[in-house]
């Protein structure tokens, strides 16, 4: 039998030691892993840009169930470790005993909650994991939400930051003179100041809280100096302390942390400590860099290898987008220090370095913090820069009279320069990685981690990607949408939500586009993100749209048009088809076709005629078939049981009501949908977006189907038994599409990136989820659901849809 | 020079173009976000594509047909593309937009 391997906190340290104990010895424990939270191992540090919006939870996950269960993982999460029996070798908790061999202790720390009178109100929270964001959220979902964030730290204005972009009304208080005391001086804490300011929030330095006030729930903050600040919550972030409880009641030599020694072992030899909890040569530390370090020897350790922890320097950055600021050593004034400061105001830049002895011991920057790993380095290292201090400030780009090229900035650094702090990869075994075949940032993070973590070092690490492959280099999985940004449509579409960005200059200007108006990739994606996500304040514009929804007419290669007017549900009638007759008769339409879709097709307009023929159609009252749109296109029936001997339901009406519910609505791709009368199918419903089946209980709904450049059966979405529901389910669907996928991307290929699963449970599992995004939906067709023919068959449209000006007398004089 | 007036400013849309018949074809004059006026030959070279209809970006125009991008400035196509456009004076004035005739002439005649 194996050894058994118990592990307390399913926290950042844990999950990285399993991960080096699996990589290189994948049989030896027998593991089981206790975890307070109901959940299993998230990138915790990314908890700021979850509450911010700019990522989802699922997107932070580091190991999902599956990883659990390929490495033969028991999981044991929302379940904590009341009780270690050192004696017994078992852990307790509520549900029983587990015996161990071995144990670790990854507890990580508490949050400090500050000992004032209301601290127990309900409002009042953290800020440590998922739960916490969660009740943020909700907060924040009230009308006119106002929060008190206590603490001016990394994560007091990573919370303020976050909360304010999800609308709240944040005050930050900060018992100090300036923001993050320690880790900025008063300078670089007056420009982020500003900076915050500037985008909303209050900040009140030298902030004593006194109180918290309210009844039954938090209302107010009190201060000593009088100030009162209402607040619907009080996010605490005023510190942390080592989770050491258990420990402490297991007897384990306790201090400020678990005291570890190099190897990570506690004063007890068969059980481990590392991360946050722990105390190792007096310190403690606050962030990951040095846990992935402690983690990695743990697993050696665990091993019965040799291996020793000797401590890590840390530095600092704040994640919130659209600040810049690093820090690392030490920056306070002495006499035995000579400083460096560089300060451009315009630019909003401000650089200081600490020099002691002709070596770096500090620095702090704000606003350009692209050499902030090269000074680390230097600071690590210890290295002499007397010959250089003239253009120290400058970065890396400046010594050795070297270009100023970044690429040969990065060229230049040595193999032992770190490039990514979180996870303390240096160059060296990026270009090692590179030699072994990590050609690009994804593999690259599989098989070092660099920029894995909070990912400010992406660029870095791209540089060297870059400078060690040269021309080979591809770029990051993750595309920008087009050269006019390097935000990937992904980024654009929750930034757009999360800033409440509703129009297209806003968009380019907060999100710091390169180009003075886009271009036609990024514009058409934009105009759609705005419209579908702000229909009732954007304003569709024409202009970012592409040829054949502009002249609502599919373009042909002789730059004639074709005109497919719609035919609910492929329903028509002797009336129609005369007037279909009698306009190809009128503008001389060379072609009349049936299409896949059941429509008539028209091909061979002329421009300039389309107005005219628009104006005729409509009086038929037949309306645009947007067969030319990035929205709904038909939906295809077969007879049903009106007439077939076959049909159970009468696919046909159905057909109608849901084309008659859905048209007009713009999509990221076009859509299309079929009904089927009974299993034959004869309507081809399961290689359409939405299809469905109706059979003798009900209706099957199946959506992610594709008959174009890829085949795609659909996959089962929901059986429902009446015809109402099929309809709910089918409009919610297409909402959640119309919401969350790139422009451009068919339901399948969006369907494969977010997983049915996930949709299921929104669009089928979750009936007030079902419901809202019905409601969205149905808000956005009451500004979107019209005829564009009946709008554009006028005098002013003939008029724009002329020529100019006719300059051919004049030529042929 | 012989500046013909051929019609508003406001006639074109911003972002956008409206053409004008000549004796040899299209014209397409665009007016940019800046409002600025290019005038340049409605035909893409790659396969005819109506430039005009083209979505307009700074002072590029893609062709609707197969997105080759053009400078309305230099008429050259951009990237990696090659091919050429031919452009012609084109001017505003009091709100009023104005083309070369003769210049449009020369292009009947060549
Ligand atoms: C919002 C936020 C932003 C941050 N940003 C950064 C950053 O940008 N850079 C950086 O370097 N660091 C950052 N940090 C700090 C970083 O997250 C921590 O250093 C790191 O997560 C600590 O890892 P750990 O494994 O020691 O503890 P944790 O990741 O906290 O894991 C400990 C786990 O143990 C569980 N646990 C505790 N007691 C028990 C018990 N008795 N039984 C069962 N389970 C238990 C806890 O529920 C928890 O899930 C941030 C932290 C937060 C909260
Ligand atoms: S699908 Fe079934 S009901 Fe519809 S026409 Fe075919 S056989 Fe008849
Ligand atoms: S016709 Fe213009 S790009 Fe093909």
């Amino acid at each position: 039998m194996r050894p058994r391997l118990v592990v307390i906190g399913a926290g950042m340290a844990s999950g990285r030691a399993l991960e080096h104990l699996f990589d290189a010895a994948p049989d030896a424990y027998d593991v089981t892993l206790f975890g307070s939270e109901p959940r299993g191992n998230y990138n915790r540090i990314m908890l700021s840009p979850v509450l911010s919006g700019e990522k989802t939870y699922e997107e932070i996950v580091t190991h999902d169930a599956e990883w659990y269960t390929e490495h033969g993982v028991t999981c044991r999460f929302g379940e904590t470790v009341t009780r270690i029996d050192r004696d017994r070798k078992i852990v307790v908790t509520a549900k029983g005993e587990t015996s161990y061999d071995k144990l670790i202790v990854a507890t990580g720390s508490a949050p400090f909650i500050i000992p004032v009178p209301g601290k127990d109100l309900p409002g009042v929270m953290a800020y440590r994991d998922l739960d916490d964001v969660h009740k943020m959220l909700d907060a924040a979902e009230k009308p006119n939400p106002k929060a008190v964030v206590i603490g001016g730290g990394l994560l007091g204005l990573e919370a303020a930051a976050g909360l304010q972009m999800r609308g709240m009304k944040v005050t930050v208080l900060h018992l100090m003179g300036h923001l993050m005391e320690r880790q900025l001086d008063p300078a670089a804490g007056y420009l982020l100041r500003k900076e915050l300011e500037g985008r909303g929030i209050r900040v009140h330095c030298e902030a004593a809280t006194k109180a918290i006030l309210g009844e039954e729930k938090v209302e107010a903050v009190l201060l000593e100096d009088g100030t009162v600040y209402d607040a619907d919550i009080v996010v605490m972030a005023a510190g942390i302390r080592p989770e050491t409880r258990i420990a402490t009641d297991a007897e384990l030599e306790v201090e400020r942390g678990i005291v570890v020694n190099d190897q990570m072992v506690t004063s007890d030899p068969d059980i481990l400590a590392f991360g946050e909890c722990v105390q190792h040569e007096g310190i403690v530390y606050g962030l990951v860099a040095p846990l992935y370090e402690m983690a990695k020897v743990a697993a050696k350790t665990l091993q019965g290898e040799d291996a020793a922890y000797r401590g890590s320097q840390t530095s600092t950055k704040l994640k919130v987008t659209g600040v810049d600021l690093f820090s690392a050593g030490d920056f306070a004034d002495g006499d035995d220090r000579d400083e460096i400061v560089f300060r451009d105001p315009s630019r909003g830049v401000y650089k200081r370095l600490v020099l002691k002895e002709n070596r770096l011991i500090g620095a702090v920057m704000y606003g350009d913090t692209q050499d902030g790993s090269w000074f680390f380095g230097l600071q690590k290292d210890g290295t002499d820069v007397a010959e250089m201090r003239d253009t120290l400030i400058f970065g890396p780009a400046f010594q050795g009279g070297a270009s100023v090229d970044p690429m040969a900035a990065v060229a230049a650094l040595p193999d032992e320069a770190e490039i990514c702090g979180c996870n303390g990869v240096c160059k060296g075994q990026i270009v090692q990685a590179i030699q072994d075949g990590a050609t690009d940032l994804g593999a690259m993070r599989a098989v070092t981690k660099a920029s894995g973590s909070c990912g400010t070092c992406t660029g870095l690490v791209e540089q060297v990607l870059a400078v060690t492959l040269g021309d080979d280099f591809v770029l990051p999985t993750a595309q920008p949408v087009c050269g006019c940004t390097d935000l990937t449509h992904e980024d654009v579409r929750r930034l757009i939500k999360s800033q409440e960005l509703k129009s297209m200059p806003a968009v380019m200007q907060e999100l710091d586009w390169k180009t003075s108006c886009g271009c036609h990739v990024c514009r058409p994606a934009l105009n759609f993100y705005l419209l579908a996500d702000w229909p009732a304040e954007y304003r569709d514009d024409p202009q970012s749209r592409f040829v054949n929804e502009r002249n609502h007419a599919n373009i042909q290669k002789d730059g004639t048009y074709s005109v497919v007017p719609r035919m609910w549900g492929g329903l028509t009638n002797p009336r129609e088809l005369r007037a279909i007759a009698d306009a190809a008769d009128k503008y001389n339409v060379p072609t009349v076709k049936v299409t896949g879709g059941q429509r008539i097709d028209l091909l061979g307009v002329k421009k300039e005629d389309l107005p005219r023929m628009w104006a005729d159609l409509n009086a038929a009252g037949l309306v645009s078939g947007h067969a030319y749109s990035k929205g709904l296109r038909t939906v295809k029936t077969c007879v049903g049981k009106e007439h077939c001997r076959f049909g159970t339901q009468d696919s046909t009406g159905l057909g109608v009501k849901l084309e008659k519910r859905l048209w007009g609505s713009w999509t990221p791709h076009k859509v299309k949908l079929a009904v089927s009368g009974c299993p034959r199918n004869c309507a081809e419903a399961t290689c359409k977006d939405v299809g469905i089946v109706c059979v003798d209980s009900g209706y099957e709904v199946s959506v992610g189907g594709a008959a174009g450049m890829d085949l795609k059966e659909t996959e089962a979405l929901a059986k429902v038994t009446s015809e109402q529901e099929a309809i709910d389910v089918t409009v919610a669907f297409v909402q959640l599409f119309r919401e969350n996928a790139k422009y451009l991307d068919r339901p399948y290929k969006w369907l494969a990136k977010v997983g049915l699963d996930w949709v299921k449970a929104r669009v089928v599992d979750d009936l007030a989820e079902r419901q809202m995004l019905i409601e969205r939906f149905d808000l956005s067709q009451s500004i979107y659901q019209k005829d564009p023919w009946a709008e554009r068959a006028n005098a002013d449209a003939q008029h724009a849809m002329a020529p100019l000006a006719n300059l051919t007398l004049e030529a042929a004089e | 020079m012989n500046w013909v007036d051929i019609g508003a400013l406001d006639d074109i849309p911003q972002r956008g173009a409206r053409v004008v018949k000549t004796a040899m074809g299209c014209v397409a004059v665009f007016r940019t976000r800046d409002d600025q006026v290019f005038a340049t030959s409605d035909r893409c070279p790659h396969k005819g594509g109506p430039l005009s209809e083209g979505i307009v970006h700074g002072h590029k125009v893609t062709c609707p047909l197969h997105n080759w991008v053009f400078s309305l400035e230099t008429g050259e196509a951009e990237g990696a593309d090659e091919g050429q456009i031919s452009t012609y004076s084109a001017r505003v004035q009091d709100g009023r937009v104005y083309l070369d005739a003769t210049e449009l002439m020369k292009r009947s005649a060549a």
